[in-house]
C-alpha cells in the first residue's frame, strides 16, 4: 500500500465516525458547535499521532500479555500532556471540553489503532495512519459541530448568520444523537 | 435529603448516557436483548462503585498529598484496568454463578467511559467519599435504566420495516435521540 493512501483511507473511506462507528462519546457530547468540534478533534489527533509513533517503536520490546496496559499508559501519558498544555494556552476551550479532555484515553480509536495497526507496522505508516485517523475523526466532529451549531443558534464558526432563535434542541442532547444519526445514514448512502 | 437530589439527579435529570453522553459504546453495542443489558448494567454498577471508592482514597491520600494531582489520568485507568481484572479473578472462583452472567461484559467495561467518567467527576464535584458512592451507584442504575428501556425498544424494532440506509446504527442513535428528547423532560427537577 502507498503512502498516500495510508493516509488518506482514515479521512473517507475507514473513518472512524461514520464508516467504523468508534469513540462516539467524545463526538456526540463535544459537537455543540463547529469550533469546539474541531478542538476536540485536533486533540484526539495530536494523541493518536504520539501514541502510533510510540507503540510501533515499542512493539518488538512488549511482552504480548502486557501490551493492553502498556498502550493505556503510553496512550494516558499523551493524554496528559495535552490536558496540560491546553489547560495554559486554550483555558476556554479546556473548560467547554471539560472532563471529555481526560477521556480520551478511553477513546477506542486511539487503543484501536494502536491494536490494530500500530504494533504489527513501522514508525512512519504509523505515524501516517494515526494522522489520517486523527484528520478523519476532526473532520467529522467539525462537520457534526457545524450542522447542529448552523442550526441549533444560527450560527457557523461563532459568526451568527440569523436574527433571532433557532432550533435550540440541536445544541443540546437530542439534537446530537438525532443529527448524528442522519449523518451516518447519509454516509452509508452515499457509500453504495 | 442531600442524598436523594444526588440520587435523583444522576437517574433522571443528568442521565449518564442520555445527557452527559457517557458511555456510550456499550449502551449501543449490548442494548439488543433485554437479560443481556440487564447484566451488562450489573457489571457496570459493581465496577464504577468500587472505581469510586479505589480512586477517592488514593486521589485524597496518595496524588494530592504528593502534589502530583497531574497524574490523575494515567493512574485512574490503570487502577480501572487493575480492578477490572481483579473483580474478574475473583468472581470466576468465589461465585461461579455470578461470573457466569456477568462474565462477558467485564472486560468491556474497562473501556467504558462512564467508570472513568464517574471516577473523574467525583474528584471536580468534590464530594465526600460517601456523596461518591452514592453519586457513582445512581449514575450506574440511570445507566441500566437507559440501556433496559433502549433494549426494549431495539426488541421491537427487530420486528418493523426500516428504510435500508437507518438500519443499524442510525436508527438506534435516532431512538437514544428520542429518549433523550423524553428524559429533557424531567429537567428542573431537582
Amino acid at each position: 500500500m502507498s503512502k498516500l493512501s495510508n493516509f488518506t483511507k482514515g479521512i473517507i473511506k475507514e473513518n472512524p465516525i461514520f464508516v467504523i462507528v468508534l469513540g462516539m462519546c467524545p463526538t456526540l457530547a463535544t459537537t455543540s458547535s463547529a469550533m469546539n468540534g474541531l478542538g476536540m478533534g485536533l486533540a484526539t489527533t495530536f494523541v493518536l499521532l504520539g501514541s502510533n509513533v510510540v507503540i510501533s517503536m515499542m512493539a518488538k520490546m512488549i511482552p504480548d500479555k502486557v501490551r493492553i496496559p502498556s498502550y493505556i499508559v503510553v496512550i494516558a501519558t499523551f493524554v496528559t500532556i495535552v490536558d496540560l498544555v491546553m489547560q495554559a494556552y486554550t483555558q476556554s476551550l479546556y473548560e467547554k471540553l471539560g472532563i471529555f479532555i481526560p477521556l480520551i484515553v478511553v477513546n477506542c480509536i486511539v487503543l484501536g489503532r494502536a491494536e490494530a495497526y500500530a504494533n504489527k507496522n513501522g514508525v512512519l505508516d504509523s505515524a501516517l495512519d494515526g494522522l489520517g485517523m486523527g484528520v478523519g475523526f476532526t473532520f467529522a466532529l467539525t462537520l457534526l459541530g457545524s450542522i447542529r451549531e448552523m442550526l441549533g443558534s444560527g450560527s457557523l464558526f461563532d459568526h451568527k448568520f440569523i436574527t433571532g432563535d433557532a432550533i435550540l434542541v440541536f445544541i443540546l442532547s437530542p439534537g446530537a444523537f438525532i443529527a448524528l444519526a442522519y449523518l451516518i445514514a447519509i454516509f452509508n448512502k452515499l457509500k453504495k | 435529603m442531600e442524598y436523594i437530589l444526588i440520587v435523583i439527579a444522576a437517574i433522571f435529570v443528568n442521565n449518564v448516557v442520555l445527557s452527559q453522553f457517557l458511555g456510550i459504546c456499550p449502551f449501543l453495542g449490548v442494548s439488543n436483548k433485554i437479560e443481556t443489558s440487564m447484566g451488562m448494567a450489573g457489571a457496570v454498577t459493581f465496577v464504577i462503585v468500587l472505581a469510586t471508592i479505589v480512586t477517592f482514597i488514593l486521589q485524597h491520600y496518595v496524588l494530592n498529598p504528593l502534589g502530583i494531582g497531574y497524574m490523575q489520568t494515567i493512574v485512574f485507568i490503570l487502577v480501572i484496568a487493575a480492578l477490572v481484572q481483579m473483580v474478574e479473578i475473583m468472581l470466576k472462583k468465589l461465585s461461579p454463578a455470578l461470573y457466569q452472567a456477568l462474565g462477558i461484559f467485564l472486560p468491556l467495561i474497562t473501556t467504558n467511559c462512564a467508570v472513568l467518567g464517574v471516577a473523574i467527576l467525583v474528584i471536580k464535584k468534590d464530594y465526600n467519599l460517601l456523596e461518591g458512592v452514592v453519586f457513582g451507584a445512581a449514575t450506574a442504575i440511570g445507566f441500566g435504566l437507559a440501556l433496559v428501556i433502549m433494549a426494549g425498544i431495539r426488541e421491537q424494532l427487530e420486528l418493523v420495516n426500516i428504510p435500508k440506509g437507518m438500519k443499524g446504527i442510525p436508527i438506534s442513535l435516532l431512538t437514544a435521540g428520542i429518549l433523550a428528547l423524553a428524559f429533557m423532560g424531567f429537567a428542573g427537577l431537582v
